[in-house]
């Protein structure tokens, strides 16, 4: 027995792509215009076009938070927004946090508790936990690891991140 | 100069700053010139055949570059052993593009390729491929009668070792048996990088490709055999991996395609899977397993049998070992071990961490807990009854073996003596409260590898091995091995990996990197040492004058006699004073088969886990884990204890969380994304201490480690389990234990 499919929707010609526009971005101080189209997102815009890697993609479906960036100082997945509703925005990536020769707080307390394994994820739990730190939430060992709870790291190297972003809090 | 004993010591990771300030890159961040993307197209139908690509309408669209499917492939390698890669296990492997047959859903069948990524995607969600279904069958229930023993298997496959003594009449014959059946569902990798490869066209015919895999060597020899390329025309590269275990250690078609679009287009492509499509590309397969065991009058085992079925493809065989470690964990004169595939319409499974033990070391560990209940006895102390000191399955000694160590260290941290053996019994916070525990053993295996090392004029050591960084240490441990056996500090020494153009490392994978490119690169440097040497000899009044290489060591920057550190030298004096400007040696290691021939290698573990479980929600909380690891000697305290908390959070995620379940009728994975693919997140994870026992074994390795990458996984599963049926008095035997599974 067999029948047969049609894998997509036949359609009356296809609608051409739209074009791209400006966008200004003010990312980690500098301010750039890219040229973008709508269905880019800030993610995309991120890595493949300002070419700031740092960033990354882990799903593309806000259920990972490997793209956690700080828009305006709070923490969001950059892959579920349009980097066209972004105009004019202030950007933190995790380049803006720190550098190899000069690591944050944060960063630094990342490497001294090996908070991370193939570091993929670390980006996207340094910007959530920089996020914390600015709003001034997660005191506890508990609300920490819930508060965290957003960014999965496969490696499995959440006591390590608890431990990390513990330390940094308490100094606080 | 400071201290320049590295090893066994618990310095920071020296790629750490590189990857905690987002400078590290990945293979989809290489910013090539001219960069095309290509998107993947995935085929919603499990089994048939592609009637027609309607291509030319997604060609027409301005932007798009090509569509390529098996319509308009070119032509590429005709036999099957061009498109075999290191690992590849026996059977046809997958070819991508190749032909219209539909053997798996998801399975790749056109590539889009676009100027922008957006557009690609674009253009892909609009491509119509008319198709021809055919029925499928993706369960593996419907095969329990239809097992076969596979003929050859993949390099590291070991049929199970015949029967020993007499395994029927001894369970017949037994003062208590028991007799059950463990079942889990297919788990998927999931690192959280996505499969992407970035490839350069770098002209002329000549490429580089950015890929994710655990072996740039194997991605370098299956593209060279599928694309007819020659040596120099391509080099492969990866310096860091977003994770891998086992999902990079065979070329996936994210390379193939990549590769072949630069190739046509003469131009760079990136590809880029969706974490959807990270579900087409191997897994740890659906197993089920039967164990029987029986007990004497004393609770020494009197017999075990394992037997474990488990999915592959149609189009390969793929094997694990999963009962041939029942074998030797305990002492048993009768056992006997069985082991067989069952073709389904999936993808070929793919080694995942710790692939085989991690499923037959449910089976067993959970079956021991259960004949421990049988025979009345506390469930360590019958471990101990029934220690192996021999490996029985090849009847030779452990070459070393500090398992009991294990479990006394962890069971005192744990406090297992607090522990009241009936089901249900212990209660806190207003919950049940139980305790489980679970051991396991796995390979301390050496592959041969090479390693170069060049010291400049101003003392700086730089290595380079084609090995891998997919989180594991690399990069610090070599730099660690390297430092010390040259003397110098951590600062002073660049390791370099993940490059074909460097010295050939072998995959990596089976936790044998440690040790097998830890030794080549102990042997380069020792080599360079050796010139080193000679150049120090050369002055008339050389204090080394008469000295051989073993007669001298380097420590904190100076080359002396071992019996006398007076006399010494300076090694960047040396190496200024003789007016090179560079000085290089190659070396590789091989493992010592004479020494290695009379033992058994292995690294073992034991596990011990406690649970809360809320009677009337069914939900389970992990409080705490021990954890004991016996692997030679660790070169990092730091990150082997990453790597162990780690594997326990895996061992958590197979006990609790993940199943990528199939839809039978569709013959597709409908739980393909992380929302649903549940993985532990921080929440999630209880306080876990990790305990390393020291073993000195100079037979494994001239390290002496053992690796720990997939060891530590071991027994955290079952314990896990054990320790929800002595909260509950359930005994779950199919994994995930999903709440509903207790209620
Ligand atoms: S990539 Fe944005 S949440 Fe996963
Ligand atoms: S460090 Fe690898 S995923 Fe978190």
């Amino acid at each position: 027995m067999s029948q047969t499919l049609t894998s997509a929707p036949a359609s009356g010609g296809l609608p051409t792509p739209v074009s791209t526009g400006p966008v200004r971005l003010h990312i980690n101080g500098e301010t750039q215009t890219l040229q973008l189209a709508p269905w880019t997102s800030l993610l995309d815009a991120l890595r493949e076009y300002a070419h700031l890697t740092g960033t990354k993609k882990g799903c593309d479906h806000g259920q990972c938070g490997a793209c956690t960036v700080l828009v305006n100082g709070r923490r969001i997945n950059s892959c579920l927004t349009l980097a066209v509703m972004h105009d004019d925005d202030d950007i933190t990536t995790i380049e803006g946090l720190g550098t190899p020769e000069n690591l944050s707080p944060l960063q630094q307390a990342f490497v001294d508790h090996d908070a991370f394994q193939c570091g993929y994820c670390t980006p996207g739990q340094i910007c959530s936990a920089q996020g914390l730190l600015n709003e001034g939430r997660a005191h506890s060992e508990a609300e920490i690891k819930e508060l965290m709870s957003g960014n999965l790291c496969r490696c499995g190297a959440y006591v390590g991140i608890l431990d990390a972003v513990k330390e940094v809090v308490d100094k606080q | 100069m400071s201290q320049t004993n590295h090893i066994g010591k618990a310095p920071s990771r020296v790629d750490g700053p590189l990857k905690v300030a987002g400078a590290a890159h990945y293979s989809g961040e290489f910013n090539v010139p001219n960069l095309a993307y290509g998107y993947v197209v995935s085929s919603p139908i499990t089994k048939g055949k592609i009637l027609k690509v309607h291509a030319d309408e997604v060609r027409a669209l301005p932007g798009v570059l090509e569509v390529f499917s098996h319509e308009n492939v070119p032509y590429l390698a005709w036999f099957d052993k061009s498109y075999k890669d290191q690992i590849a296990p026996g059977g046809s492997p997958f070819r991508p593009l190749h032909a219209p047959d539909i053997t798996f859903n998801q399975q790749p069948v056109a590539l889009v390729v676009a100027d922008t990524f957006e557009l690609a995607r674009y253009a892909a969600a609009l491509l119509r491929i008319d198709y021809e279904q055919q029925e499928h069958e993706t369960n593996l229930e419907t095969k329990r009668t239809e097992g076969y023993a596979p003929g050859g298997g993949k390099i590291g496959f070991q049929p199970p070792p015949p029967p020993r003594g007499k395994p029927d009449q001894a369970l017949k014959d037994a003062t208590h048996s028991i007799e059950a059946e463990y079942a889990h569902g297919a788990q998927h990798h999931n690192p959280m990088e996505l499969f992407t490869t970035t490839v350069e066209w770098r002209g002329d015919g000549k490429i580089t490709a950015y890929d994710k895999t655990q072996g740039v060597y194997n991605v370098k020899n299956y593209l060279m055999g599928v694309f007819g390329l020659g040596k120099d025309d391509v080099r492969v590269v990866n310096q860091f991996m977003g994770g891998g275990f086992g999902a990079g250690l065979r070329p996936q078609y994210s390379v193939f395609m990549a590769v072949l679009a630069t190739l046509e287009l003469k131009r760079s492509v990136r590809v880029t899977l969706t974490r959807q499509q990270m579900f087409s590309i191997g897994h740890r397969p659906n197993t089920l397993q039967l164990v029987k065991l029986g007990t004497n009058p004393d609770g020494t085992l009197a017999a075990l049998q394992h037997h474990a079925l488990h999915e592959t493809s149609q189009f390969e065989d793929y094997t694990e070992n999963i009962v041939n470690w029942s074998g030797m964990l305990y002492k048993c004169e009768n056992v006997k071990l069985g082991y067989q595939l069952a073709k389904l319409d999936i993808y070929s499974p793919q080694d995942m961490r710790a692939p085989g033990a991690a499923s037959g070391n449910v089976g067993l560990e959970v079956a021991m807990d259960e004949m421990a209940y049988a025979a009345g006895l506390d469930p360590l102390e019958f471990r101990m009854r029934n220690y192996a000191d021999r490996d029985q399955n090849v009847d030779k000694p452990f070459s070393s073996k500090k398992l009991r160590e294990c479990y006394q260290q962890a069971a005192a941290k744990f406090g297992w003596e607090t522990r009241t053996q009936e089901p249900r019994s212990m209660r806190a916070n207003g919950k049940l409260v139980g305790m489980g525990m679970g051991g396991g053993v796995w390979d301390a295996t050496q592959v041969k590898s090479a390693a170069k090392a060049l010291i400049s004029a101003d003392g700086h050591l730089t290595v380079r091995s084609a090995t891998g960084e997919n989180g594991t240490g690399t990069y610090t441990i070599m730099t660690q091995i390297a430092a010390e056996t040259l003397g110098l500090p951590l600062e002073a020494v660049t390791f370099e990996l993940g490059d074909t153009d460097q010295p050939e490392a072998p995959i990596q994978g089976g936790s044998w990197t440690a040790a097998s490119v830890g030794t080549a690169v102990k042997n380069a440097c020792n080599a360079l040492g050796e010139k080193i040497l000679k150049l120090a000899q050369k002055p008339a009044d050389s204090p080394l004058k008469d000295a051989k290489y073993d007669d001298v060591e380097f420590v904190n920057g100076q080359l002396r006699l071992r019996l006398d550190h007076d006399q010494a030298v300076v090694l960047r004096d040396v190496l200024q004073a003789s007016g090179e400007t560079q000085l290089e040696a190659d070396s590789s290691a091989m493992p010592n088969m004479v020494k290695q021939n009379g033992y058994s290698l292995h690294s073992h573990n034991v596990a011990f886990a406690e649970v809360e479980v809320d009677e009337d929600l069914g939900s389970i909380k992990v409080t705490r884990v021990v954890s004991a690891v016996a692997a030679g000697r660790i070169l990092n305290q730091k990150t082997a204890r990453s790597q162990v908390l780690g594997s326990v959070v895996w061992g958590l995620g197979m006990a609790l969380m993940e199943e990528t379940v199939m839809d039978h009728k569709f013959g597709r994975y409908v739980n393909h994304n992380f929302a649903e693919y549940h993985i532990p997140v921080n929440a999630d994870i209880p306080h876990i201490d990790v305990i390393f026992v020291h073993e000195d074994d100079d037979i494994v390795n001239p390290l002496g480690v053992k690796g720990i990458g997939e060891v530590g996984m071991l027994g955290v599963t079952a314990a896990i389990a054990n320790a929800v049926f002595h909260a509950t008095g359930k005994r779950v035997r199919d994994l995930p234990i999903l709440l509903d599974k207790l209620l």
